[in-house]
């Protein structure tokens, strides 16, 4: 166990090295830099020379490297050239929005993804099974943030339930604390872009636990234990469900990555101010520091889910700690 | 083969999914020599009109006819579609027999480096790269053919490792055959199968991601049409023309619904044994 554990972490460390250099290296090294980017094409080459010394960028690329990394690792990051501000305040401040949200998607990706899948299993070639598996259809072709919009067409403009975008933040504003209703009414409003992710995400992770599901319950063992008496449910709640789980994390491991990417989508549909609409303004602000420093968060976000779903293999499939 | 052509018509979903991807294919190219009107064509006094006889989908909201942009809007899909794939396929496949021909250090070393593309979805590409040289088609299907590199050298080498492990592969070492040879007279045609149907599924996914891009503004640039950007625009005039939202959206949903239907049917049809067990 502890050589397995050690050997994951490793290549997890490796790969978020890696990601490092990939991002520092396309955002600071290939030709067209921040100040180059700032000044654009009509720069004199002595301004350019002056911006790059004010913004470092004439230092060796090694020590920009290390001066980089190593500040990440210290919680010191490097200022916006645009908001002028430590790029870890402003990203922890949009975090407050991306990350109960991309939570909020993933609760709901899963419930819904194992309700509907072990129910199509449990009813395989029935009429329910035949209808979930076509709505799946429906849904894996639907675009995340079409579907965002077809939310705020049904909710917003034509039953006006909620508004069309935005977050009225978690603290009030009189009071200056979290009360209920503020609670409330930022949940409301992350609602509809939790909804838009989840469905499509959803609809893939039903289509693989029914498979997963189906798989499993053709193994001797479930039949051993239908055989010692277990009705249908005990035998898929206690046998089947843990066995099938293999697949089904894999798949929602893979998953994280493209609800991240979704959350950038779906936040710029709804004009929530997280970390997707953070890096947009970046890039029409030519704030390349605050791209690079966002990049490389999300990279590890998608990095660190990995190695979480490979430990819980481990422990879901105790065959897989010798491995 | 007309075994195979007869199967595929009475497969239900790939006769629906054909129909739907070969609709797509004739509106790309009656688009090339034909469309109502020319799709960048703007005509403000006939601004954000609903459905009539002289425009079938309406207008927007600079008066260009809906229709006609959606028509064009197929090119832009396809030629996403094929070159990302085209990318992913060429370098992934390369990658993946590589890996499968010389095993040890080196099927290593790509496994890995393939692990950690999958770090950077394209959307992550695209911001990076969109943020040094500026937004653009170019960029956008760079970006997703990068992520599809992994994808399908995964899938190679995993279906090589098998044909390798064949008795006929053994075969022909034994009778002196090189690496290379045995790649090209036997893996390759064995994986085809395999090929094929990710490739169908992943031009669907290439169609989904440049959508997202080109409604980010990352994308296709105006005035060239795009499925993606169509919405993005139509978002402004939810009020006041709200189905503007709705066609772009069912486009590309019947587009990728389509692909992802020929592919499972082209899986069942190609694997048979597969399709009794589902």
């Amino acid at each position: 166990m502890p050589v397995f554990l050690l050997k994951r972490f490793a290549s997890f460390l490796a790969t978020l090295a890696a990601a490092s250099v990939v991002v520092f290296v396309v955002l600071e090294l290939l030709p067209g830099n921040a100040a180059e980017l700032i000044l654009g094409d009509t720069a004199t080459p002595e301004s350019l020379a002056a911006l790059e010394a004010r913004l470092g960028l004439d230092r060796p690329p090694l020590e920009r490297y290390a001066d980089w990394v190593g500040g990440l690792l210290r919680g010191e990051t490097g200022s916006s050239t645009s908001y002028d501000t430590p790029t870890a305040e402003l990203i922890a401040e949009r975090l407050q929005v991306t990350l109960p949200l991309a939570l909020l998607a993933m609760g709901l990706t899963v419930v819904l993804a194992l309700a509907l899948g072990l129910y199509a299993a449990s009813h395989h070639n029935k009429l329910g099974d035949v209808g979930v598996m076509a709505a799946s259809q429906l849904g894996i072709a639907i675009p995340n943030f079409w579907f965002a919009i077809l939310l705020i067409l049904l909710f917003a403009v034509h039953l006006q339930w909620v508004s069309a975008g935005g977050f009225p933040g978690w603290v009030d504003e009189d009071s200056g604390a979290v009360t209920a209703t503020s609670l409330f009414e930022a949940l409301k409003a992350l609602v509809l872009p939790a909804i838009a992710l989840a469905l499509v995400q959803a609809a893939i992770l039903a289509r693989v636990t029914r498979s997963a599901v189906l798989e499993v319950m053709r193994e001797d063992f479930v039949r051993t234990a239908r055989a010692k008496g277990l009705t249908r449910r005990q035998a898929l709640w206690r046998h089947v469900l843990r066995n099938a789980m293999i697949p089904v994390l894999t798949v929602a491991g893979l998953q994280f990555a493209n609800l991240i990417t979704g959350t950038i989508v779906v936040e710029n549909v709804f004009v929530l101010p997280g970390v997707g609409r953070l890096v947009f303004q970046a890039i029409s602000n030519r704030d390349l520091v605050v791209v690079r420093d966002v990049v490389m968060l999300l990279a590890a976000v998608v990095v660190v889910v990995n190695f979480v779903v490979d430990l819980l293999y481990a422990w879901v499939d105790p065959r897989l700690r010798v491995a | 083969m007309t075994g195979f052509w007869r199967r595929a018509l009475h497969h239900r979903s790939f006769a629906a999914g054909g129909l739907l991807t070969a609709l797509l294919a004739a509106a790309a190219l009656l688009s090339l020599v034909w469309s109502p009107y020319p799709p960048a064509e703007i005509d403000i006094p006939n601004k954000l009109q609903g459905p009539s006889a002289a425009h079938w989908l309406g207008t927007d909201s600079l008066g260009r006819d809906i229709a006609s942009q959606l028509l064009v809007g197929a090119q832009n899909s396809i030629v996403v579609g094929v070159v990302a794939v085209g990318i992913g396929l060429g370098l992934g496949v390369l990658l993946g027999c590589i890996a499968s021909a010389r095993r040890g250090w080196v099927e290593e070393l790509i496994m890995r480096a393939s692990d950690f593309t999958f770090a950077f979805p394209a959307l992550l590409s695209a911001i990076m790269l969109t943020a040094i040289y500026g937004p653009g088609l170019v960029m956008s299907i760079v970006a997703i053919g990068i992520f599809n590199i992994p994808v399908f050298a995964r899938i190679t080498r995993g279906a090589a490792n098998a044909v390798w492990a064949r008795d006929y592969v053994t075969a022909a070492r034994a009778a002196g055959k090189g690496p290379l040879a045995i790649t090209l007279d036997h893996v390759l045609p064995n994986i085809a199968n395999q090929l094929i149907v990710q490739a169908t599924i992943s031009f669907a996914t290439a169609i989904l991601a440049e959508a997202a891009l080109s409604y980010l503004g990352l994308g296709t640039q105006p005035p060239q049409p795009s499925w993606g950007r169509m919405l993005n625009e139509a978002q402004t005039q939810m009020f006041q023309a709200p189905l503007l939202a709705v066609y772009p959206g069912v486009a590309i949903m019947l587009s990728v619904l389509g692909l992802n239907l020929v592919g499972d049917g082209l899986r069942d049809l190609m694997d048979p044994k597969l399709a009794r067990r589902r």
